[in-house]
């Protein structure tokens, strides 16, 4: 087991050394002499020139490389163009509530994949296999802004049963706040993020649920299955217990790697829904082509995305044997 | 005998519903192609002929969709709207494929440091938040039709250069191309000639399911104001623009969100489908 942590720790470093690479490359990426790109066309050339100076482009590339390596080592994603503070400062501001938005979310679309899933699995071929199936292509092909725009208009501004923007208190310190005997801001802030979380679930709860149907499918044609209901035991239980569990493993990684694609959907949701977070930023950064505070971003996301796909790999070996044995 | 009835009923109706699903895919696909490649002649209206007094109107004989805040024609804006996504998601697909098929191809025949430089490179690449990615590149190229097809082709080629591989590695072992090597023949004319041909199944259904992705972040794209620039009647913005009218009028949102959906779905479906038929080793599983 500890070697397997280490081989596997040790592969984060090159994967880190990439992304920081990358991360740098889109600054070559730009066309033409990027102090002025970046400032657009109003820019006085003294503006040019210090923008210059402070992004190092006087430097060689490979010596730029070098310098945005050092800084990034040391915590330092340089400095935001139009904001005025430094880029990790106000990225750590906001990292909150991309979190909390992409936790809940993983956690609604695991829920309703999982069991959207098995019960497809257990009448394969059946009526409730061929709805929920025709669900997961649906919810697949379902793209996330207008799923957003859609719920928004039914549940807040049809119906009004849930605010159409904005963020309540954060859920830990609410959650905080109820048990202290205060229900009310929690409330308040389950409501806010009920319609970006779903939004932003549904999509992954499709994938999830297909998945895990297959993965069912398979493990249910394997031989304890069979012992296990030759034995007596309940089919409900051989289901959800027996089977669900061994089921689950290959899924697991899959329930990681969405957690990348729901930190990208967030910029969408983010949007919509005015939530304060990184995804918000990231158009403000866009729209405004404040590229130290673009590159800091996607290196933010990119390395919580690579600790998140590290953590499963770790947990899968702690799950099943075989992988930390190979 | 007993075995193969109990997984033909096992298994009876989903493989119904992927029949159904190629079909209906392919129906959706080649109609919304159909629309793109004609709309000079279904067009009824000037995409930029407005007609104030006929804002927002419902569905009519004269105005098919409607219009509009500009009382401009929805229904020839939106298969304008599919010209330009078919034809970025096209050029997003076709050199994804080309380029993760030559990283899968040498990655997979020749192996050793190769091998582990282009998938480790792979790796980085799938290591970013794809939109985020998509992003940051149209951001620093700045919009235009072909820049917006290069971003999606920075998040897209890993996909092929995986499958490829793997493709690759198998194949390198049978016994045909074993043979071809043992007569003598280059490594390239071995992967152009025995190995990419037999690559193509896999290839053709990631580029199915790649034109849905690549028209979802496109019109992304230009839901978030960084696509083509308006008046160039892109799904994505009217999606946007039609949300500052949602609370009163919610048509011009949802039409060009739903030709958005039911486009991707026709070729989620349609990829879906041609797994199924080309690809042996899914074909009894879900």
């Amino acid at each position: 087991m500890t070697a397997y942590v280490i081989r596997r720790l040790l592969l984060f470093v090159p994967m880190a050394i990439g992304i920081v690479i990358v991360t740098f490359c889109l600054l070559l990426l730009i066309p033409g002499d990027p102090a002025a790109v970046l400032l657009g066309q109003e820019a006085t050339p003294e503006a040019i020139a210090t923008l210059r100076r402070t992004l190092g482009l006087d430097q060689p590339a490979y010596i730029q490389l070098f310098i945005y390596f050092g800084n990034v080592v040391q915590g330092d994603l340089g400095q935001s163009i139009f904001q005025n503070a430094p880029v990790s400062e106000i990225i750590l501001g906001r990292i909150g509530a991309t979190l909390e938005l992409a936790i809940v979310a993983l956690t609604m679309s695991a829920a309703i994949g999982i069991t959207l899933g098995v019960i497809a699995a257990m009448r394969p071929g059946g009526i409730v296999d061929a709805s929920a199936m025709v669900l997961a292509q649906l919810g697949i092909s379902m793209p996330v802004y207008w799923l957003a725009l859609l719920l928004m208009l039914a549940f807040a501004v049809m119906l009004g049963w849930l605010p159409a923007i904005g963020r309540g208190e954060p859920l830990l310190s609410a959650f905080g706040m109820a048990i202290a005997g205060n229900p009310a801001p929690l409330l308040d802030s389950l409501s806010h993020i009920a319609l970006p979380a779903a939004s932003l679930a549904v999509n992954s709860a499709a994938i999830i649920s297909r998945l895990v149907r297959a993965s069912m499918l398979e493990v249910l044609n394997e031989d304890f299955v069979r012992t296990a209901r030759a034995k007596g035991v309940r089919r409900r239980q051989v289901i959800w217990k027996h089977a669900l569990r061994n089921a689950l493993l290959p899924v697991i990684s899959v329930i990681g790697l969405r957690f990348g694609a729901l930190l990208g959907g967030a910029i969408l949701t983010e949007t919509i829904f005015a939530w304060p977070g990184l995804g918000q930023l990231t158009i403000a950064a866009i729209s405004q082509r404040d590229l130290p505070l673009i590159q800091g971003i996607v290196l933010t996301f990119a390395m919580i995305f690579a600790t998140v796909t590290l953590i499963v790999d770790l947990l899968y070996a702690v799950v099943d044997p075989r992988i930390r044995l190979k | 005998m007993a075995d193969t009835k109990l997984r033909a009923r096992r298994f009876r109706l989903p493989r119904r519903l992927r029949n159904a699903a190629l079909l209906i895919g392919a129906a959706i696909s080649s109609t919304i192609i159909l629309l793109a490649v004609f709309a000079p002649f279904l067009a009824t209206h000037d995409l930029a002929a407005m007609d104030m007094v006929n804002r927002f109107s419902g569905p009519s004989v004269e105005h098919l969709l409607g219009t509009d805040n500009f009382g401009r024609d929805i229904w020839s804006r939106l298969i304008y709207g599919a010209r330009i996504s078919l034809t970025i998601a096209i050029i997003a697909v076709v050199c994804s494929a080309i380029i993760g098929t030559i990283v899968g191809l040498v990655s997979g025949y020749f192996g050793g440091w190769v091998d582990l430089l282009l998938m480790r490179l792979t790796d980085i690449f799938l290591g970013f938040p794809p939109l985020l990615l998509v992003l940051a590149v149209v951001a620093v190229l700045g919009p235009g039709l072909f820049n917006v097809a290069a971003s999606l082709v920075v998040v897209s080629w890993t996909e092929y250069a995986r499958v490829v591989r793997s493709t690759t590695l198998s194949l390198r072992e049978q016994n045909y191309v074993q043979a071809a090597r043992a007569l003598g023949a280059s490594p390239w004319r071995i992967l152009l000639r025995e190995i990419l041909p037999n690559s193509l199944g896999p290839i053709t259904v990631l580029a199915s399911l790649g034109l849905g992705t690549a028209i979802v972040w496109e019109s992304a794209l230009s839901f978030l104001g960084f696509g083509l620039p308006p008046p160039a009647p892109t799904w994505g913005w009217s999606l946007s623009y039609g949300t500052r009218f949602i609370r009163d009028e919610p048509w011009l949102s949802v039409v060009s969100g739903a030709a958005i959906m039911v486009t991707v779905l026709g070729f989620n479906l349609l990829g879906d489908g041609l797994r199924d038929v080309l690809d042996p080793r899914h074909k009894n599983r879900g």
